[in-house]
């Protein structure tokens, strides 16, 4: 008979995500969502990022086109071939067949974020017909004396939800995840909203991915500590070879944080 | 080699094609029984519910076929679970290759919001002992998405922990199978599949 006393210990790794802008079909990334550069093709930087150990990929297409839309999901078509670790798709979803035709295409899951605030029902529909794993709801919002506003596109617009109770809201509609981007840590590279996230953390029973304001590895130290967050996602620092994936593994490891 | 993957209601099977492209091996999808029944190797993949899952497989005649396959057949995920007796989820008779049964993931109380359902992301896998595996990957990190979780039991392959132990793989004779997805798991995955299509 098998022996149920076994020693096992729990184990389930933070993650470190990088995220790809998309347009027409080719990285880019935005500081503070203007002045776009590109840094190359998806596929090829998604392949390498795989292979240094990221944990998942993030592809967010920001081409608004319905040429471009078609160019995206041959592109999430190429990227499932090719890489060999979960990654999630987002930009321009607002209808089921929207998510169906990334599916099918090989998406594991997918993100929403400005047509969910529009049409909140569109998480409930979603999580009922893929499931809530394929559902991932991100949040932009920007703090002020200490009230967090929800904002849409790309953080330009301010909406009438508040932050925390959106999150939950997107729970209990069937969002498997929350990705929330702080617009006023983006781009500065002075760390994560600790704060926030930890008490995003503390109210919510699915994962919290972090977003916005990586420019050191002691940012994810704290971010996964003090920000009691899932995953870290950052862009512009493993575009530029700021900091390296196998690097920033191994110094999380030696601060006793679970990575993979 | 001819290998077939079981075509049936359940999301992702093409991710799972997509993992034998990159090492090179060619599958084809299928529900016809005849190319299962003379396949040399099998896997039987899958992502959805229990319930509407099996009565698929009932109304295609795939739960008499399945059990009575003799090549190695590789289970993914809710591939696993059906698998096994019983699924709590949607109070579930399943194909009852191994005796092993279902459960639903129950956080410790006041532990909720640390312990998430489901259990999403890398965990290590520990004890192994099966054919897909070898010393190499002991302790290695491999991906899993799930609510629902086979206990720990007599066919038990690798073992996971998660609010608690539960089993990451079964086997039994010509069937294996993986809590985990293999195919999204890195390079340890590409490997676990390559002993699968070793055997």
């Amino acid at each position: 008979m098998f022996d149920l006393e076994l020693e096992t210990e729990f184990m389930l790794a933070k993650r470190i995500i990088p995220c790809l802008d998309i347009k027409d079909g080719q990285t880019v990334k935005g500081i503070n969502f203007v002045n776009i550069k590109s840094v190359g093709d998806p596929v090829e930087l998604g392949a390498l990022y795989a292979e240094q150990g990221a944990d998942e990929l993030v592809f967010l297409d920001i081409t608004a086109t319905h040429e471009g839309r078609k160019t995206f999901v041959e592109l999430v078509r190429r990227i499932a071939r090719e890489i060999n670790i979960p990654f999630t798709v987002g930009g321009g979803i607002s209808e089921l067949k929207d998510a169906d035709a990334l599916l099918s295409a090989g998406a594991d899951k997918i993100s929403i974020n400005s047509s969910a605030v529009r049409n909140p029902k569109l998480i409930d529909d979603l999580a009922l017909n893929f499931g809530s794993q394929f559902v991932v709801l991100a949040i932009d919002a920007r703090g002020e004396n200490d009230f967090w506003t929800v904002t849409v596109n790309g953080g330009r617009i301010p909406t009438e939800k508040e932050l925390f109770s959106w999150a939950k809201e997107g729970e209990s509609r069937g969002a498997g995840e929350i990705l929330f981007t702080s617009m006023n840590h983006d781009g500065t590279k002075n760390g994560f909203a600790n704060k926030e996230l930890a008490k995003m953390a503390d109210m919510l029973r699915i994962p919290v991915i972090a977003s916005g304001g990586a420019g050191n590895m002691d940012h994810f130290v704290d971010v996964f500590t003090e920000g009691k967050a899932d995953a870290g996602l950052a862009a512009s620092i493993f575009h530029y070879k700021e900091i390296a994936i196998p690097d920033l593994k191994s110094y999380l490891k030696s601060k006793g944080i679970v990575i993979r | 080699m001819n290998i077939v993957i079981i075509k049936y209601n359940a999301g992702n099977i093409e991710s799972v094609n997509n993992a034998l492209m990159r090492l090179d091996v060619k599958a084809e999808i299928t529900g016809d029984h005849n190319k299962i029944r003379n396949a040399d190797k099998v896997i039987f993949p899958g992502v959805g519910e229990a319930s509407t899952t099996m009565a698929y497989l009932k109304k295609e005649g795939l739960d008499l076929l399945i059990p009575e396959l003799k090549q190695p057949v590789l289970g993914i995920c809710l591939g696993l679970q059906l698998m096994c007796s019983y699924s709590e989820e949607g109070d579930t008779r399943c194909l009852g290759i191994f005796e092993e049964q279902v459960k639903r993931f129950i956080p410790e109380q006041g532990k909720e919001f640390i312990t998430k359902v489901p259990h999403m992301g890398w965990n290590n896998i520990t004890n192994l002992k099966s054919d897909i595996f070898d010393s190499s990957l002991e302790n290695q990190f491999v991906y899993f998405v799930h609510s629902y979780y086979a206990a720990v039991g007599e066919h038990t392959a690798a073992v996971c922990n998660y609010i608690n132990q539960f089993s990451a793989a079964l086997h039994r004779d010509n069937f294996y199978a993986t809590q985990f997805h293999p195919e999204k798991s890195g390079t340890v995955g590409a490997r676990i599949l390559e002993n699968f299509l070793k055997i």
